[in-house]
């Protein structure tokens, strides 16, 4: 939203702190809208003056240039060269002379154009960094003397502030909104015209007068049509006080009769629409819903072939413009134009919003109607543009003005109780002081019983009872309810009020979310393992599509966000070739977050609100490959392995889970977990590991499959985990075991066993066969060959003896020895080397 | 002197001059120790000497017994001195090997800069009595729009920036439906933070993603004013940002807030105007307000008797102005040499 400085100063007078661009800017931002942007509009403008174009030809040597005779005043008579395509003999033009220069700081010099000298040249706004405006040069309207400064003709140079409106404020998308909100009742501009206070021919639905007829078809989409009758204007530019305003503000200006309909929007707030009354055919307009496949073209040139849920304004054959978004083509005023039909209305925000949303615009009258406009300011605001009309563009009002649709509701008071207002916002302010800050406003403290309010017996707002009967102006839109004014007091008193005041501790009756402590324990462990935390999107690709528990989106953004990730990995894998592209083989990732599923067994209706068929849960992915630690001179570091990956599942299913990591080998893997969506997925093929606690399958690892990954030919295997985050235990405090000060003991063991036996199940019944005497068991050698028979591998173990009270005998060590020795020939036809 | 002690004498002279010279010359400490042993050992020279000086006629002795004692601090002086030469020629600045190599490193592994912002965060409010929990992602309209005073037909309910996931079903577009959930099952005091992911239908570009980090808070109590609501984002934006940390609170609107208001740090970055501030001075940092009376009443709460204060961060926004991180995108690449930064 853009507000002219130079526009709020005419209407209020701005003193003090205001008189600056900036510390208006600044206290917009403060009470009101945040200010994004204060700029100059028409700066640099000082070489550029006004000048009449005197006589015109075509130049000799090119179509598309014309040699103009410029009169700058004083006498001086130029030859210019210009190349926009029409220029009026007569007008008046902005033009910087030879020597000059444009904002943008382009010197101008006399020159030859295609054999032809050019002294100076007349400018367009864009080329006077006024708009975007490329096409045409400038024309002013007529008035103006030859000579004369162009930037104070225009009212420039101005400074832009561009406000970011809250959305319940477009109260102060206008002037004398933002002009209420800094200083008061403004007084706006007077056009030096006679007055326009019409005859009102009213109707509930329909009105008929100035020969014309207003009818409202659809009540709801439009509970007021109001239209108002000029006849005999002259179209042309508009003066240049009225083009400098619309500049100022952003707005091209256009003709006299489009731009008055603008400036009022600007000025008011209320969106007008100027009708070629020649061009309705039945002289009338009807307000109703679109009719399926209707067309219609908008005034930017688009076609559009309507639907019922638009609302549409209508003449007796057609659509003729979009309610409260955007005129027609067919009817749009034009230099031809002679009579007009003014239209004033008030549109339901949402039928507004269906209507344009379905022809894809978004204009500045739709934005007002969405948010609400003031509907007991329309009379006003029409009276102003039929004023502005006939004083810059001739003609003459119809004194009939027509009104279809009930008057609007009188805004009902709300009572504000100062006790409320301190309860919520804690500044300790008396009932004058809330007065104090509501008024100047437009918010009225009444006296009970006056305006409806319900009375209490005291007298509004003097202090003497805690209850102020409110009155609310009709532009606060936003304002229904007592948390709405003490929002205003708080805005006015200011946000920073009531400071130096301490307030107590409260602790929380909310227990914390066990979830985020085990989040923290995953990431300490993994990141001990020199894997870094990732965070992707939520989505996967549309190849997941099929998978019948994988949850799709109907309105995904693009193609490779069309479902929710139904597993960690797989997303990891993603980012792990986005690693690949850049040209990383070594990568160590996890993440955590949450999958989605259908819910096993759920129906749609199981539940009210329709959550309970889908289901998500917290997991944790990771990948690693690559080297185990970077590259050392020393020596080669080795590429990660089955090992490493054991490791690092192994450790979160123990430590974490308190569940045992085990081998399986199932070509495709399906786990039942209670989760609808799977920990174990297709990159899963090849077999690897299961975490398992009570029963249940709580995590997965193993070797990513190849045609999972599309990994180039240096990539190093790919190792994933996926551990589903419910399993996670809260942290445990360990307690202290006693440590023994007697030196262990330790013994080496070679054997032979029979290939297959695990040696998980060799180390189980080492521990089952000794005391609790033996206190590590470490496999250090596995190895075949020669030396070893067929179908029998060596393994090599270290155990360790140690009691927590004395050093241990060599009796002691050989009875655990002999006892395990025993245990592993019976058990599995162990054969011990004995050395 | 008898030609016993003289003789005595000499040869102590003899040791002291050989004993220097095997010391000085010892180049190890092997060398160093035979040297000591034949010189200063239990059967050494010196020794052989000393058990000797009783065959000395009584005047003489004391002569040689002191000059023996001499030669023995001197030699001993010299072999300390010389095993620290030879230690010093080991360990000490002329070794041979070049230190300036590159050391043996691991992998450092590390959590996402986005985490870690997410972390400081629920600290810096648990020091202030707020706990941490958690909400689902896929949410029914009713908690993510209704009961937080936002009407269907608003335009933050549009299936233009919601995705629906059923007529009633969505991916929540922020984290506040917590709110209303913790209200319906746990009775005041409510303090908590509530960090997750919040779904908008935004393309993915530099300063948007359609799944982004949010961290809602909430405080709800008899008497809890603005002026305690200020007072709680001023302790947590002095202990994130730094205790010379400007706060301004401005006026804003959010449907399930009233008073709204709007919070501003002065710019970290620069003294007055750089283009993460865009020459502002001040960042916004979150969206707040006291809670409005409308989701009270949603929640079963008495609007009249308790208030309270909410608010919403975007931990991802906050980490790339910390980090200087440009693009928003490059926080969820999962780009190892991006990611390493920050570990």
């Amino acid at each position: 939203m853009s507000i002219s400085f130079n526009w709020i100063d005419e209407l209020v007078g701005l003193r003090g702190e205001l008189s600056d661009p900036q510390g208006l800017a600044e206290r917009l931002t403060m009470t009101a809208a945040a200010v994004e942007k204060v700029e100059t509009v028409g700066a640099r403008l000082d070489g550029i003056v006004v000048s009449r174009v005197l006589e015109t030809r075509p130049h000799p040597n090119a179509d598309r240039l014309t040699l103009c005779k410029v009169d700058r005043g004083a006498g001086e008579v130029l030859d210019v060269v210009c190349g926009a395509p029409v220029i009026a003999t007569g007008g008046l033009y902005p033009h910087v002379a030879p020597g000059g220069e444009l904002p943008a700081g382009f010197r101008i010099e006399s020159r030859k154009i295609r054999g032809e000298l050019s002294h100076g040249m007349l400018c367009s706004e864009a080329e006077l960094e006024l708009g975007r405006d490329k096409g045409g040069i400038m024309r002013l309207a007529d008035g103006l003397e030859p000579g004369a400064p162009l930037a104070p003709a225009l009212g420039l140079p101005d400074t832009r502030l561009t406000l970011d409106l809250n959305p319940n404020r477009v109260d102060l998308a206008c002037h004398v909104g933002v002009a209420r909100e800094v200083g008061g009742l403004p007084t706006p501009r007077d056009f030096g015209g006679a007055a326009w206070t019409p005859e009102w021919r009213d109707g509930e639905s329909e009105a008929g007068g100035a020969g014309v007829t207003v009818r409202i078809e659809d009540i709801d989409r439009c509970p007021r049509y109001m239209a108002a009758v000029i006849r005999g204007v002259r179209i042309g530019p508009s003066p240049a006080w009225l083009a400098g305003r619309l500049l100022a503000v952003g707005v091209r200006p256009i003709s006299n009769v489009v731009d008055a309909t603008n400036y009022v929007l600007h000025e008011y707030n209320q969106p007008l629409h100027a009708f070629d009354l020649a061009r309705l055919s039945g002289a009338e307009i009807r307000v109703r819903a679109a009719v399926t496949g209707e067309p219609l073209t908008t005034l930017d040139g688009q076609e559009h072939k309507l639907a019922p849920e638009q609302t549409v304004i209508a003449d007796r054959d057609r659509a003729i413009a979009f309610a409260g978004v955007m005129g027609g083509l067919d009817t749009e005023v034009t230099e031809d134009t002679v009579d007009l039909l003014i239209e004033c209305a008030s549109f339901d925000p949402s039928g507004v919003r269906r209507t344009r949303t379905r022809a894809g615009l978004s204009t500045d009258a739709s934005y007002r109607f969405e948010r609400g406009i003031d509907v007991h300011a329309q009379e006003r605001a029409l009276a102003r543009c039929v004023e502005l009309i006939v004083a810059t563009a001739g003609g003459e009002a119809d004194l009939i003005g027509l009104r279809a649709g009930p008057a609007p509701a009188p805004v009902p008071p709300i009572d504000v109780r100062v006790s409320r207002v301190n309860q919520v916002l804690g500044f300790g302010l008396g009932g004058a002081e809330v007065r104090a800050a509501l008024e100047p406003i437009g918010f009225k403290a009444l006296s009970a019983g006056e305006g409806g309010a319900a009375g209490d017996g005291g007298a509004g707002g003097n202090g003497a009872t805690d209850v102020l009967h409110i009155s609310v102006p009709g532009w606060r839109t936003d304002i229904a309810r007592e948390i709405d004014l003490v929002e205003e007091v708080a805005r006015r008193v200011g946000y920073d009020a009531g400071a130096g005041q301490d307030r107590r501790f409260r602790p929380s009756a909310v227990p914390a979310d066990p979830r985020v402590e085990k989040a923290a324990r995953v990431r300490e462990l993994l990141t001990a393992r020199g894997l870094l935390e990732a965070r992707s999107l939520s989505f996967m690709p549309e190849d997941f599509r099929g998978n019948r528990a994988v949850v799709p989106v109907p309105n995904p953004l693009s193609a490779e966000e069309s479902c929710l990730r139904s597993a960690m990995v797989p997303v990891l894998l993603r980012r792990l070739e986005h690693n690949y592209a850049r040209g990383n083989r070594n990568v160590r990732l996890f993440e955590l977050g949450t999958v989605f599923a259908y819910a096993a067994g759920a129906g749609p209706a199981e539940e009210a609100d329709g959550t309970g068929r889908f289901e998500e849960s917290g997991r944790v992915g990771g990948v690693i490959t690559g080297t185990r630690r970077p590259d050392h001179w020393s020596g080669p570091a080795l590429d990660y392995d089955l090992w490493d990956l054991k490791e690092i599942a192994g450790s979160f299913a123990d430590r974490l889970c308190g569940a045992m990591l085990v081998p399986f080998d199932d070509a495709v893997a399906r786990d039942a977990t209670e989760s609808g969506a799977s920990l174990a997925g297709p990159w899963l093929s090849r077999g690897g590991f299961r975490a398992v606690k009570d029963g249940r399958v709580v995590g997965v690892a193993g070797v990513v499959d190849e045609a999972s990954l599309d990994a180039p030919p240096w990539a190093a295997p790919a190792f994933g985990l996926e551990f589903d985050l419910a399993a996670v235990e809260g942290r445990s405090v360990p307690a202290y075991r006693k440590t023994s000060p007697f030196p262990a003991v330790r013994r080496d063991l070679s054997m032979t066993v029979p290939r297959g036996v695990p040696a998980a199940d060799i180390e189980g019944a080492v521990r089952e066969a000794t005391s609790d005497l033996l206190r590590d068991v470490r496999l250090f050698d596995v190895y075949s060959g020669e030396e070893i028979e067929g179908g029998r591998l060596g393994l090599a173990w270290t155990f360790r003896f140690r009691a927590p009270d004395r050093t241990l005998t060599d009796q002691d060590v050989e009875s655990e020895m002999s006892a395990l020795s025993t245990a592993l020939e019976k058990r599995f036809g162990a054969r011990i080397r004995r050395s | 002197m008898t030609p016993a002690g003289a003789s005595l004498l000499d040869r102590l002279a003899a040791i002291e001059g050989k004993g220097l010279a095997a010391i000085g010359e010892a180049t190890d400490s092997a060398t160093l120790e035979s040297a000591r042993v034949e010189y200063l050992g239990r059967n050494g020279q010196l020794a052989d000497v000393m058990s000797l000086i009783g065959t000395v006629e009584a005047q003489a002795r004391r002569d040689v017994g002191q000059r023996a004692n001499a030669v023995k601090t001197v030699l001993r002086g010299a072999l300390e001195e010389r095993a620290k030469a030879l230690e010093s020629a080991v360990r000490g600045p002329r070794a041979r090997i070049d230190r300036t190599l590159p050391a043996r490193e691991r992998w450092v592994g590390g959590v996402h800069p986005v985490t870690r912002v997410i972390d400081e965060i629920c600290e810096i409010f648990a020091e202030i009595g707020f706990t941490s929990v958690l909400g689902p992602e896929i949410e029914s309209t009713w908690y993510n729009f209704t009961a937080l005073n936002i009407p269907l037909d608003h335009p933050a309910a549009d299936m233009m920036d919601t995705f629906y996931l059923e007529k009633d079903v969505v991916l929540r577009t922020h984290t506040s439906p917590v709110q209303a959930r913790v209200m319906e099952a746990f009775r005041p005091p409510v303090r908590v933070v509530v960090p997750g992911l919040a779904y908008r239908r935004d393309s993915f570009d530099p300063s948007h993603a359609p799944a982004f980090e949010q961290i809602e808070g909430l405080a709800v109590d008899e008497g809890v004013d603005f002026v305690e609501f200020r007072a709680a984002i001023e302790h947590f934006v002095h202990h994130f940002f730094g205790p010379g940390t400007k706060t301004r609170f401005r006026p804003s609107f959010y449907p399930f807030t009233e008073p709204s208001a709007e919070v501003d740090v002065s710019c970290t970055v620069c003294a007055n105007g750089c283009s993460t501030c865009k020459r502002t001075g001040w960042i916004t940092i979150m969206g707040s307000g006291m809670v409005d009376p409308a989701v009270f009443k949603a929640v079963g709460y008495d609007p009249e008797r308790y208030t309270g204060y909410a608010f919403g961060m975007g931990p991802a926004r906050i980490a790339m102005v910390r980090h200087g991180i440009p693009d928003m995108r490059l926080l969820y690449e999962g780009e190892m040499s991006f990611l390493q930064q920050f570990a």
